[in-house]
């Protein structure tokens, strides 16, 4: 059974580790068989899954301090060292995710230069490592996305409601609209000739909320005008840029 | 012959004979109308000579109309006038979409001479409110050729279409005219999506009223239309044309929009043994054609809002509008006139606002699109 205790995993990984790591939460499949406690204390495993030792002192469910942690791990480090003379304890740093240039695991992938069809490197010694980019975890995308998508759906939501969109008609952009087609978010910026100026995308939202919706005109940092801006980006995604289309 | 530049004057000479000519096979008094209807064109788009003569568009329309006028009563052709998709809020909340009505109700009116009836395509109200509808009955009732009232998904699913029926009567009918047979369908009935939800009727005829939401069921004329269809039509022989009415364009045109209707197929199945059968249909909100064997669709033009082209599922014989200017609340709107021939064919005159008018001949879709073509758009959808 895996020990729930924070400094576990501060151990497992090294000394290195930063607060970003939490792939041992994310993965719970492997389990280790932690021994039972000979003198009352706690026992510390290593994630070895095999090195152990008891840490006397400590009651079940009470927590150590970061000193007494430093220690204990250590500890646990110098008793494998013992068990496993002549061996090299390898730290590897997190393997980049795999399949490089994947939108969902790693959006920094997509600027490599080079071939993005590339067959993703053999993790450890090949790749780069340290820097904040590649600490990052499948599950710090994971949550990336969903607070992106969140922000896209309250935007779909104000995009189908008049009454959000402070309309005095009763019309709402998808009566004109249907999954936002026809708005073309890809040609701004482009010169319209109609506002006798070079629009963006939010100019042409607000614009259409003060007439055919015949609201009031949202301040360009508005959340409202925002949302509706992600909703409208994310409905044509992979549509290339051509700004200035007509 | 050398080729020399022709000045704008001599193009416009050329032009005004080539329409001349055309109308001289006219009476003087038909002649003068059409005069008439042309120079009323120009005014109202505001050309100045010397522009060159581009109203042989609408010289032929009215010369169609003329024609048909002539024809022997009780066989066609006839010419029926349209106006669909007007999709009122009561006018307190909203007049845009009312004054879209209302120029439709008043070009009909000014048409001369007048069509035989006017079919309204569906979707009177917007969200299907007793005051909607009893509006839009008044809006319709300032039109002097009899009107043929069709029933849209906004008018009905409020109160489950109670309030059409009390206005205008059995939302599917049938009748003759002058030799052709005439179908009106209810065909956007929707399995029930509502009850299981226990939505109220207002949260039911939002979400039918949404065009993108997928908890809607799709249209469909439904099994028992069907059978009232499959006995009207049993008295009906084969060599008889078809005219069929119906909200939702009878084929599957785009799912995610409901530019579609389910049983499609089992109704094109009904209308097969008939060589010369025409759907008009609304819903669609743009110009829209279509052949499928014996049948040819025409989709009708609303008043209130015009729809972008469908991102998959477009009818290869369909040649798109131009994508309307956001920025003229007429444009990609309209109303219009079809024209029965003798054979009972139909051809399909789109009176776009603010555009000029363009003509689709059942020619045009029974030859697979190799005559009659119809002009180009220079701003496809994308």
């Amino acid at each position: 059974m895996i020990s729930k205790y924070s400094v576990i995993r501060a151990i497992a990984v090294g000394a290195a580790v930063t607060a970003f790591s939490s792939r041992a939460l994310a993965q719970q499949n492997p389990t280790h068989e932690v021994p039972a406690p000979a003198h009352g204390g706690t026992v510390v495993m290593l994630c070895d899954g095999k090195t152990s030792i008891e840490v006397k002192d400590l009651k079940p469910g009470q927590a150590m301090t970061h000193d007494e942690a430093v220690k204990v791990s250590r500890d646990l480090m110098a008793k494998w060292t013992r068990e496993h003379p002549g061996e090299h304890w390898e730290m590897a740093q997190e393997a980049p995710p795999e399949s490089a240039p994947s939108a969902e695991a790693s959006p920094m992938g997509a600027a490599v230069p080079g071939n993005p069809a590339a067959p993703a490197p053999a993790p450890s010694m090949s790749v780069q490592q340290g820097d904040t980019y590649a600490s990052f975890q499948p599950r710090d995308y994971k949550v990336w996305k969903a607070e992106t998508d969140t922000f896209v759906a309250d935007g779909k939501r104000i995009f189908h409601d008049a009454k959000a969109l402070g309309s005095t008609i009763g019309v709402s952009c998808d009566m004109c609209h249907p999954d936002a087609s026809n708005t073309h978010p890809e040609t701004y910026p482009k010169y319209q000739v109609q506002l006798q100026k070079v629009a963006l995308l939010r100019d042409m939202i607000d614009w259409c909320i003060e007439n055919p919706i015949k609201g009031k005109a949202l301040e360009p940092n508005d959340p409202k005008l925002r949302a509706l801006e992600a909703y409208i980006y994310a409905q044509r995604k992979g549509v290339p840029l051509d700004y200035g289309k007509h | 012959m050398a080729a020399r530049h022709k000045s704008v004057e001599t193009r416009y000479m050329e032009d005004r004979d080539k329409v001349l000519r055309g109308m001289r096979r006219l009476d003087r008094r038909t002649f003068m109308k059409v005069l008439a209807a042309s120079a009323g064109a120009v005014m109202a788009k505001g050309l100045m000579p010397p522009h060159t003569f581009q109203l042989v568009n609408v010289a032929e329309a009215a010369l169609d109309k003329s024609a048909s006028a002539t024809g022997a009563p009780g066989t066609p052709p006839f010419t029926f006038a349209y106006i669909s998709d007007t999709h009122m809020y009561v006018r307190t909340l909203n007049q845009r979409f009312v004054k879209g009505a209302v120029k439709a109700v008043e070009d009909v009116n000014a048409l001369d001479p007048q069509p035989d009836f006017v079919l309204f395509g569906g979707d009177l109200a917007q969200l299907g409110r007793p005051e909607e509808l009893e509006q839009g009955k008044q809006v319709l009732s300032e039109l002097k050729a009899p009107v043929k009232m069709m029933v849209g998904e906004h008018d009905w699913f409020y109160d489950m279409g109670d309030k059409w029926q009390e206005l205008f009567g059995p939302p599917n009918y049938s009748f003759d005219w002058k030799g052709v047979h005439v179908v009106v369908l209810m065909s956007v009935h929707e399995k029930d999506f509502w009850t299981a939800r226990g939505l109220s009727p207002a949260d039911r005829m939002q979400i039918v009223a949404g065009l993108d939401n997928s908890i809607q069921s799709r249209f469909e004329v439904g099994d028992e239309e069907r059978e009232w269809l499959k006995n009207d039509l049993a008295k009906v022989p084969t060599t008889t044309p078809l005219l069929v009415f119906s909200h939702s364009p009878l084929y599957k045109y785009y799912r995610n929009w409901n530019f579609w209707t389910e049983d499609a197929e089992q109704v094109q199945e009904l209308l097969k043994p008939y060589p010369n059968v025409t759907v008009v249909h609304g819903h669609t909100h743009q110009m829209l054609f279509n052949q499928i064997g014996n049948i040819s669709f025409y989709g009708m033009l609303s008043t209130a809002w015009p729809w972008p082209y469908a991102p998959q599922g477009l009818p290869a014989l369909t040649v798109q509008m131009n994508r309307p200017d956001p920025y003229d609340q007429l444009d990609g709107l309209g109303d219009g006139q079809v024209n029965v021939s003798k054979e009972g064919l139909a051809d399909m005159m789109y009176n776009l606002w603010d555009r000029n008018p363009v003509t689709v001949r059942a020619d045009y879709l029974r030859s697979n699109g190799k005559t009659y073509v119809p002009p180009a758009p220079q701003f496809a959808s994308y």
